[in-house]
């Protein structure tokens, strides 16, 4: 798809975040629109996949690992709109009986949800065994994850990254979404990490930094480049700078958007912003 | 009564041990993973046969939680070893989240449970698991009571699609079941024919069961004994058609007395046919330092602990 295409389904998912999270006044749309871009590239560019017929194992097609599931709102548009199941079930989100929850699950069933998250911190570790397996079944496709910064927090996100160098899985390319927010603050303020780079470094993988981690290029140029690093004995981290409620001028620059709806008049200046493409669910 | 003869004393983890190396032969989807304790879990044998399909994760259970659920999407049925404290207190969360809520189908094999532990005492002697592990929606618990139905039931679980908890410990205790007899998930098996009292035990407690059993018929009282191996899918069929013979119940875990078997079991008497229970089960303490006999004998998990449940719960009737 075209980057001029992938722009627009930018602008659609970006509408579908607020319009989910403001129908059911609950959710989290700053992280979800921080993130649009580099989901929706790789959904819609990167990743070789069977969105048609959803198989679990996923055999054969690259997989990826949503492991800051409170992003849901994106995660369910993203498959959603790359055909994993009926846009019209957004409308579902968070709602009594919905296979669209709160946090991603399984349980529910719902197509492209490979494993539940939500509390925070395991998605790698799950990535890793996944790609273990890619390994053992001399499948050549790879897994993609994507945490947010204030989750590195997590100790577990560590005893995965060392698994990760030590063990050289090298099918692995993890996306950290550093918006440098979380929900009591700055992650400065909060618990300051230092260099995500030294540290990830430090911990023996090959950290590829994307400055403008919302521009579809810079984003594009990143995934490329990692899938070149990959198969060397390293696994690959993106750190993307993002800017978190991207796209909706009153969201942005400030970690106050982590989990709140908006408003009735909010929501239309919000969509005022972003073009319908697609058409709405 | 039937007679049981002790084969000659073996511990459950060996059974364990040697229930993956079958399956490692026999199941090519069959992973193995563990936190660097290779040799008290006895896996050392799949480790030398099949070094591609065994993990070392290091001493970072979380971490092995998540790769093991990860290794089940692409068609493996990874199995985790560590001790029982590791394998449910310290990854709770990850075992809530990435297998049970996840239904992935891991297999959490849990060695050194209990107070038989012995000598490194109560930081290791995790007396909770079955409690914390019943309560996940999704979870099979198993705690097998010999070498020979420890190897049985590893064999199983492999057969069976979703997350397991298979517990077993540490010290060399009466083998006495038959060797390779197939393990029914959720099948209690009735050891002893009685009709005075039912004894339900689960593990290392069976076999002190069964001693119970033959000490209470040489006084006249005639017991039932269940081996309990399955405490969640329970076993309610074989309790009830027990009980409403017997009329009294007598539990027996190396447990805490809450959230284990016992509990279970009083669940479906109340609902179903209230009747006398006793617990035999550690009563809401932490263990200690000591020898597994000393310690199954301070903490009244034994032969004789059982026989006076049993008298006790008769005179309720």
């Amino acid at each position: 798809m075209s980057q001029q295409n992938l722009q627009a389904v930018v602008s659609q998912v970006r509408r579908d975040i607020v319009r989910m999270v403001h129908a059911v006044n609950s959710g989290h749309p700053g992280g979800s629109l921080g993130c649009t871009e580099y989901l929706v590239s790789l959904y819609f560019k990167h990743l070789n996949h069977n969105s048609q017929e959803f198989s679990m194992n996923g055999i054969g097609e690259d997989l990826f690992f949503l492991s800051n599931g409170h992003i849901s709102p994106v995660f369910y548009s993203v498959l959603a709109r790359s055909g994993y199941f009926p846009v019209s079930e957004l409308a579902t989100f968070r709602k009594l009986n919905t296979r669209l929850q709160g946090h991603p699950t399984t349980h529910e069933g719902l197509e492209g949800i490979r494993i539940a998250s939500g509390s925070l911190g395991q998605g790698m570790s799950v990535a890793i065994g996944a790609a273990e397996a890619k390994k053992l079944n001399n499948d050549s496709s790879l897994v993609f994850t994507l945490h947010g910064d204030g989750e590195l927090q997590e100790g577990q996100v560590w005893e995965a990254a060392m698994y990760a160098s030590a063990k050289k899985i090298d099918n692995l390319i993890s996306a950290i979404d550093v918006n440098e927010k979380q929900i009591d603050g700055t992650t400065d303020d909060v618990l300051a990490m230092g260099s995500l780079r030294a540290k990830f470094e430090a911990f023996g993988w090959d950290v590829l930094d994307v400055e403008n981690g919302n521009d579809l290029d810079a984003i594009d140029q990143a995934i490329t480049l990692a899938k070149e690093k990959t198969g060397k004995g390293k696994p690959i981290c993106l750190l993307l700078h993002t800017e978190m409620g991207n796209g909706i001028d009153f969201m942005m620059g400030t970690h106050k958007w982590h989990g709140v709806a908006p408003n009735d008049a909010q929501l239309v200046s919000a969509l005022a912003q972003n073009e319908e493409t697609l058409g709405d669910y | 009564m039937k007679k049981y003869t002790d084969s000659g004393s073996k511990d459950t983890r060996s059974g364990f041990g040697a229930g993956l190396e079958e399956l490692g032969n026999t199941n090519e989807n069959v992973v193995a993973l563990c936190a660097d304790l290779t040799g008290s879990l006895k896996m050392n044998a799949f480790e030398d046969q099949h070094p591609d399909r065994f993990f070392q994760v290091g001493i970072a259970e979380a971490n092995m939680m998540g790769i093991a659920a990860g290794l089940t999407i692409g068609g493996k049925i990874p199995f985790t070893g560590t001790f029982a404290n590791f394998s449910t207190g310290r990854v709770y969360d990850q075992i809530r989240q990435s297998i049970a809520y996840s239904n992935k189908n891991v297999k959490i094999c849990a060695s050194h449970a209990g107070l038989t532990l012995g000598e490194d005492g109560a930081t290791h002697q995790i007396l909770e698991d079955i409690g914390l592990m019943k309560m996940l929606p999704h979870m099979v618990v198993i705690n097998p009571c010999d070498y020979n139905q420890t190897k049985a039931a590893t064999i199983a679980i492999a057969a069976y699609e979703g997350p397991v908890y298979l517990r077993f410990g540490r010290p060399k205790v009466a083998n006495f079941t038959p060797a390779d007899s197939a393990f029914k998930i959720g099948k209690g098996d009735i050891l002893q024919e009685g009709t005075d009292v039912t004894l339900i035990a689960t593990g290392h407690l069976v076999w002190e069961a069964l001693k119970a059993a033959e000490s209470l018929n040489e006084q006249g009282i005639s017991a039932e004994v269940i081996n309990m191996h399955t405490i969640k899918p329970l076993d309610e069929k074989a309790i009830l058609t027990s009980i409403k013979k017997t009329g009294c119940v007598v539990s027996a875990e190396e447990h805490n007395r809450y959230g284990g078997l016992g509990e279970s079991i009083a669940q479906v008497i109340t609902t179903n046919h209230p009747c006398p229970q006793e617990f035999v089960a550690v009563n809401d303490s932490f263990g200690e330092s000591g020898t597994p006999e000393q310690l199954m004998d301070k903490y009244g998990l034994n032969a004789a602990a059982i026989v006076a449940a049993a008298k006790k719960v008769i005179a309720r009737k």
